[in-house]
């Protein structure tokens, strides 16, 4: 039963772990990922070669056209661009899974055993998923459609149904030797697309890193369904793996959100407009957008004068950077910072940006050292030592009303605990509520300056008013 | 036996994979998703020997699609993982 190919490919799924392992430390995380491009490729080479298909031209001509396109995509991809590149890769992951299955349901259904057959069904239907989930995602975060949740009259109804119906075509389809198989499979699969644009056109923007955590999770599933239908250990144990990572950042995302994943997937919490009305009883806010927030408070000093003095500062980014596309104002803020002697550190919170450790990649790629990126369990108790907090377009992370407002979406979340610190800058675009709706309670205290506009400029501003 | 013998793989992979990847900081959780997105990829296989193997011309359309979009995936995946990791600088 074992026999080489089997050897070969546990012997390749190590080969990706070790790689994966390799990804734990910035130092080793490039060689990590070549290993497990190398792995890839062997991969591919051997079932070319075992299955005796090495030289199918049609094979290589389609390996040839994808391997150019990824790379071109890959090339000219910004890195502010980076969750859409890996929501719409990841749609194409699931993509190839469910036309496999596919095929292998066109070509096979009637040698198949029922394993093979549920298998099959079970591939297409979350290859199928996946593929539309993620292009509708990778849509929002480019913003090709709204960012905001679309909800349809009755969603959670009708998506539930969607569902039932795909669950009940492909028991009958595995269970039954039917005729039309190839009709089903057809219909099977469009209603798994109508469910994944179902299931993604709801989330709103914020909730996004869960979302693409879910769906990588479930590209990984597709692999190792579809390995399952051809009997493929290698698919099989790499699909796996793919799945447990999903899984794990998908986990951690709701964890730092405070959310559950059937709160993410039925849509409930999740509009914004509404919690904004309902759920702020406790805020009892003054409206926003009468309090002159910056007039209220002139504190004795400038912000300009807190850092000239400040010996310990941290700078806290959010999405709100990145949209201003001021990393690199934010790289000078802390060159100038550092080279007067300063101790300067990033806090960055686990859902800061849209993707999983996106603030990270954008802070890098300005060339900011990784060791000064802390997370937040590492950076929060620092913060009552910290002279001076700079939140640079970031709200729902710092807000203190996380751990106090309670029925407002935020509560529970942990938060990033920059009001501890002896002073705070804020540069935000405007003092209107972050993603969530619950307005931002640190606005209001004493030690807090508002430096309120597009952060391109105000971390400009602060920086030339720090050099004089 | 060869359903139980892949069960058992998607098990022991399932639960060393988790193991591993729950040690990756999270300054590296982009690039890790990524680079385990290129992995998932390795759906390629399956296109490869089906698309070989497929005797209607619309199965082997089907498949010579599969094996495009997987290649994409698993050839951009990895390169812009690449062009992502070596931004870490200390």
């Amino acid at each position: 039963m074992i026999g080489t190919y089997e050897i070969v490919s546990i012997v390749l799924s190590i080969l990706v772990l070790v790689g994966i392992k390799l990804m734990s430390s910035p130092k080793t995380a490039v060689q990590g990922n070549r290993i497990g491009a190398m792995a890839m490729l062997a991969a591919v080479i051997v079932v070319l070669a075992y299955n005796g298909i090495i030289d199918v031209p049609l094979l290589w001509l389609a390996i040839f056209v994808g391997g150019v396109i990824g790379y071109i995509m890959a090339m000219r991809v910004k890195m502010i661009q980076m969750p859409q590149m890996v929501a719409l890769l990841n749609g194409l992951g699931g993509g190839a899974s469910a036309l496999v299955a596919l095929v292998e349901i066109f070509e096979r259904y009637k040698q198949m055993t029922l394993f093979g057959r549920l298998t099959g069904q079970l591939a297409l239907a979350v290859g199928a998923v996946t593929f539309s989930g993620s292009l509708i995602a990778a849509a929002k975060l480019d913003r090709r459609i709204s960012q905001r949740p679309i909800i349809l009259k009755n969603h959670g109804l009708i998506s539930n149904a969607v569902l039932l119906i795909i669950i009940l075509l492909i028991i009958t389809a595995s269970v039954a030797n039917i005729s039309g198989i190839g009709f089903i499979a057809i219909i099977t699969a469009f209603l798994a697309l109508a469910y994944g644009v179902l299931f993604a056109i709801r989330v709103g923007g914020a909730d996004m890193p869960i979302t693409i955590s879910l769906l990588n999770s479930f590209s990984g599933l597709a692999g190792a369904i579809c390995g399952f239908t051809i009997e493929d250990p290698l698919l099989v144990a790499v699909g796996a793996i793919v799945g447990a990572s999903g899984l794990i950042l998908t986990q951690i995302m709701c964890g730092a959100m405070n959310r559950s994943l059937v709160d993410i997937l039925s849509g409930s919490q999740l509009n914004p407009g509404i919690n904004k009305k309902e759920a702020t009883p406790q805020e009892k806010v003054i409206d926003v957008e009468k309090t002159p927030v910056t007039a209220k408070k002139s504190p004795a000093k400038s912000p300009a004068e807190i850092l000239k003095t400040a010996k310990k500062v941290v700078i806290v980014p959010g999405y709100g950077m990145a949209i201003a596309q001021a990393q690199s104002q934010v790289k000078a803020l802390y060159d100038t910072l550092e080279s007067q002697g300063k101790e300067v550190k990033f806090a960055i919170h686990p859902v800061a940006g849209r993707m999983p450790g996106h603030m990270n990649v954008l802070l890098a790629e300005v060339d900011v050292p990784y060791d000064k990126l802390c997370e937040m369990d590492a950076i929060n108790p620092e913060f009552s030592e910290t002279d001076v907090a700079i939140v640079v377009g970031a709200c729902d992370v710092i807000n203190p009303a996380a751990n106090t407002a309670e029925g407002t979406p935020i509560y529970g979340m942990p938060v990033l605990k920059v009001e501890e610190a002896k002073n705070v800058i804020v540069c935000n675009l405007d003092t209107k509520p972050g993603y969530s709706g619950v307005k931002n309670s640190l606005y209001e205290l004493p030690n807090v300056h508002l430096l309120l506009g597009n952060a391109a400029d105000t971390v400009k501003e602060l920086v030339e008013s720090i050099k004089q | 036996m060869k359903e139980m013998f892949l069960i058992i793989i998607f098990i022991v992979a399932s639960l060393l994979g988790y193991r591993v990847i729950k040690e990756v900081p999270s300054l590296l959780h982009t690039p890790l998703m990524s680079g385990t997105n290129a992995i998932s990829g390795v759906t390629i296989l399956g296109s490869l020997v089906s698309t070989a193997y497929a005797v209607s011309s619309g199965s082997k359309f089907l498949g010579f699609i599969a094996i495009v979009l997987a290649t994409i995936n698993l050839v951009g995946g990895f390169v812009v993982t690449d062009r992502m990791l070596k931004m870490f600088k200390s």
